[in-house]
């Protein structure tokens, strides 16, 4: 007998439940506990900055500093995100950056003057995500052993390039963007940059296939393949697109020290992976924020300026740092428990 | 002697998560040396219950009695040192450790406190394996080496590697054959023999009546019948009591004749892999629904999976519509038109983290988009329709899957294929874990989707599943096909004996 034991279709086919339209404000500003607590975290933290240092935190100049300092690792942070969403690592970003500040400021590239430092420097960062990529996908090397080796050459390869030396930047048009004259309406192009990539990201991993499929692979990659994803092509496009972050932080890089160091980028992965986790990313994979991350971002940073300003060493920010991952960790995982 | 206190003596155990509550008070009393049946359906608090006994859970409310005595299971080491053990269905083995090392993990035999004394490990465990039956295991293999069979043994090795009471055990015969399950039985019977109570968690009535003394039946958190005689109630009886219901499977009818001229859209020729099926044949035709039965073992899933593309079949091919596959891509088989709703449901088919729609759009994204950028709104609406077309509850596609029951998971499994206009279904189990009120429905919908054209290829362990459901069947033993007939001249006897005996009689 074909006889549903659910209530008759009739009762399915009502229009869906009712009820005013949501404003547009609380659609775009549909902000979860999670993103509110980050952002309280930030507010407490301007409150102390503006509290401890009133006329040195609060000042336009530390500020527009501090926007610029988050802006290199925020964007690595931003591929990282996406890395991480897809239940992947990537350890090299912060030798990528290193790899590709020296070899976008040797004398043979600069000569070629701002386009060849800005094509060599994406293009460095994209080759390391696509030798990353390809060992992943389709050689099938977990994701922290494959960056991990990746780490160790990039790193020995800009010490090769540049024999321990700091290669400055003689390019004017590099130099002049890291001028008080390029700021637009007070903000640094640096900035700018950030925040253009990070609005791109949220994009990509909110409202396109992409992203979709990003979230896919790291939720379920079994479940994905399954559904007819082509997995390996999805990570190698990922590994792609934290090298390209890394090219772009490292142009950020050069900007912002005029320079091009084999010490660049030092332990970026851990500062991008902690921006990332205590922003709500799953490690796990599966679920990716880049609101969080961002405010991970600059929390952290913010962090390290108050320090800066209140003549605390480096010690004491790095256990603060620590700490602040623990707290973030725990305080998601009672959220999630009751939820 | 004086009349002693039962074993154990649970009495009313309540216990609620967020949002269910899973046990309702329910009483449970177990003596020495007897074997007491749980029965339920999936969800009627079978597992909650063990968890509970087994001090994994802590019950919020209710008492347990062990030898007359009050105690609490604080832990699963409290309940193991009362001698409760439990072999869960999903087994806890470490697979990098030997036989050994698993049988005595945590309580391994040590000099001077700390140093492992393999040899007594191994010699303890080969003592173990002996009284198991199965002397052929090597104490000093890894466990991932070991078929699931095997693994069940080790299980229970170390279940009696304590002094042990009481063993739990939850649907141990589900991954077991026929000879398998005799040992199984014959382990039962020395067990209790030797005082010590089982209880026994299984879905097939005919194992209760062999082994079983006495049932208890739960349901939606209930004890509703306590102690009845295992081998004189009438299934009509305990059907009745686990249901509330006097049928247990209900399937739709089938179409009265063969539509017009049928159209075969799934042919599989030739296909093999080697070591898991022999060479194979099927064609299945629009509407129609094929049926595979076989035991555990007998190549119906490989099969499956290899049809899909998710295995490499070492010769052979699948042809669509008239057009080959490329062998060994599921992506090929997906843009020709199949579709899988895999066993595993949450494990391959899910994403568990996302919403309804999300699970429903995954495989059709490149049609709610334009150069990769997702039309959100027609992805819902596509969705709400693919949902409401198969009565998903509930009717909002914006809740995470993971809060649905089993056969609404399996409802958007389906919903996933309908949306992107698959021709040809494939169905791995499609009811593990549907609770049987829920299959009755998703019977009426592959039939339906089936009356609308779509081609359907079912697997199932379960005879009755797959002769009320198909319209033709396949029966299967150790990867070959040894019969095939309509479902209506096939009954659930005739096919049991195929898959155990293997001649085509007739």
């Amino acid at each position: 007998m074909t006889q549903p034991v659910s209530p008759p279709r009739g009762a399915t086919d009502k229009a869906p439940p009712a009820g005013p339209r949501p404003a547009w404000s609380t659609l775009v500003f549909r902000a979860d506990v999670r993103t509110l607590s980050l952002l309280g975290v930030l507010a407490a933290l301007v409150a102390i900055g503006g509290i401890t240092k009133p006329d040195e935190f609060l000042d336009t100049r530390n500020l527009q500093l501090v926007l610029t300092q988050a802006s290199v690792i925020g964007v690595v942070t931003v591929g990282m995100t996406f890395v991480i969403t897809s239940g992947g690592i990537d350890l090299s970003v912060g030798a990528i950056v290193a790899l590709a500040s020296v070899w976008a400021t040797t004398v043979a590239t600069q000569e070629y003057g701002f386009g060849g430092i800005l094509f060599t420097a994406v293009l460095v960062g994209v080759g390391c995500g696509l030798v990353n990529g390809l060992l992943i996908a389709y050689g099938g090397m977990v994701p922290f052993i494959a960056t991990l080796a990746m780490l160790a050459s990039a790193r020995g390869l800009a010490l090769q390039i540049t024999d321990g030396k700091t290669q400055i930047v003689t390019v004017d048009g590099i130099l002049d963007l890291g001028e008080r004259d390029a700021y637009v309406f007070g903000v640094p192009p640096l900035v700018l940059v950030f925040a253009a990539v990070t609005v791109i990201g949220w994009l990509v991993l909110n409202r396109t296939t992409f992203g979709r499929r990003t979230v896919a692979v790291g939720g379920n990659a079994e479940a994905a393949r399954l559904a007819g994803i082509d997995v390996r092509r999805q990570r190698l496009y990922l590994y792609l697109l934290s090298g390209l972050c890394c090219g772009i932080a490292a142009f950020l890089l050069i900007i912002l020290s005029g320079s091009g160091q084999n010490t660049n980028g030092n332990l970026y992965e851990l500062d991008a992976i902690a921006a990332a986790i205590i922003g709500g990313t799953l490690l796990s994979g599966g679920r990716g924020t880049i609101t969080g991350s961002v405010l991970g971002v600059l929390i952290f940073t913010t962090i390290t300026n108050i320090f800066a300003l209140n003549n605390l060493q480096s010690d004491v920010q790095q256990i603060a740092k620590g700490a602040i991952i623990v707290a973030a960790v725990l305080v998601q995982r009672r959220t999630a428990s009751t939820t | 002697m004086a009349p002693e206190p039962p074993l154990l003596s649970m009495s009313g155990i309540t216990k609620s998560f967020p949002g269910v509550r899973a046990l309702d008070g329910v009483d449970l009393d177990v003596v020495a040396g007897e074997v007491h049946c749980l029965l339920g359906q999936n969800g009627a608090g079978k597992s909650t219950l063990i968890k509970v006994l087994a001090g994994a859970h802590q019950p919020d409310g209710g008492t347990i009695r062990w030898r007359g005595e009050p105690v609490t299971l604080r832990s699963p080491i409290a309940a193991m040192r009362l001698g409760i053990a439990t072999i869960y269905q999903e087994l806890d083995l470490v697979e990098h450790l030997s036989v050994a090392e698993n049988v005595h993990l945590g309580h391994e035999p040590t000099a001077a406190g700390f140093v492992v004394r393999r040899g007594a490990a191994r010699a303890s465990t080969a003592r173990l394996l002996e009284r198991l039956g199965h002397p052929e295991i090597d104490p000093a293999r890894l466990v991932g080496e070991l078929s699931a069979a095997q693994q069940q043994i080790v299980s229970m090795a170390r279940a009696l590697s304590h002094d042990v009471r009481l063993i739990v055990m939850d649907e141990p015969s589900a991954a077991l054959d026929p000879d398998e399950v005799d040992n199984l039985f014959r382990i039962v019977g020395d067990l209790t023999a030797g005082g010590v109570a089982v209880v026994y968690i299984s879905h097939r009535l005919e194992e209760i009546r062999r082994i079983g003394d006495r049932v208890t039946v739960l349901k939606d958190g209930r004890a509703v019948a306590g102690g009845l005689p295992a081998k004189s109630t009438p299934t009509r009886d305990v059907v009745a009591l686990m249901t509330g219901r006097n049928v247990e499977y209900v399937f739709p009818e089938r179409p009265a004749g063969p539509a017009a001229p049928v159209r075969p859209v799934l042919e599989v020729r030739g296909l093999a892999r080697e070591g898991e099926f022999a060479p194979l044949d099927l064609t299945v035709h629009a509407g129609e629904i094929v049926g595979l039965a076989g035991l555990v073992g007998s190549g119906r899933s490989e099969i499956l999976e290899t049809v899909y593309g998710a295995r490499k079949p070492t010769a052979g091919q699948v042809i669509v519509d008239g057009r080959p596959l490329k062998a060994g891509s599921v992506r090929a088989a997906v843009a020709a038109g199949l579709g899988l709703a895999p066993e595993e449901r949450k494990a391959q088919a899910l994403l568990m983290l996302e919403s309804v729609t999300r699970n429903v759009s995954v495989s059709s994204l490149s049609r709610f988009s334009r150069a990769g950028w997702i039309d959100r709104r027609a992805e819902l609406g596509a969705a709400r329709a693919a949902t409401r077309e198969l009565s998903l509850r509930p009717d909002n596609p914006a809740v995470p899957v993971r809060t649905l029951s089993g056969g609404n998971q399996q409802k958007a499994v389906l919903a996933r294929w309908l949306l992107r206009g698959c021709k040809v279904l494939l169905l791995d189990e499609p009811t593990r874990g549907v609770d049987v009120g829920a299959r009755a429905e998703l019977y009426a919908v592959v039939r339906r989707l089936a009356d609308e054209g779509l081609a359907v290829l079912l697997v199932s362990s379960e005879v009755p599943e797959v002769l009320g459901l198909a319209d033709r069947v396949l029966v299967l033993r150790e990867g070959r096909v040894v019969h095939t007939a309509p479902a209506a001249d096939l009954d659930e006897h005739r096919v049991l004996d195929l898959v155990m005996e293997g001649s085509p009689a007739s």
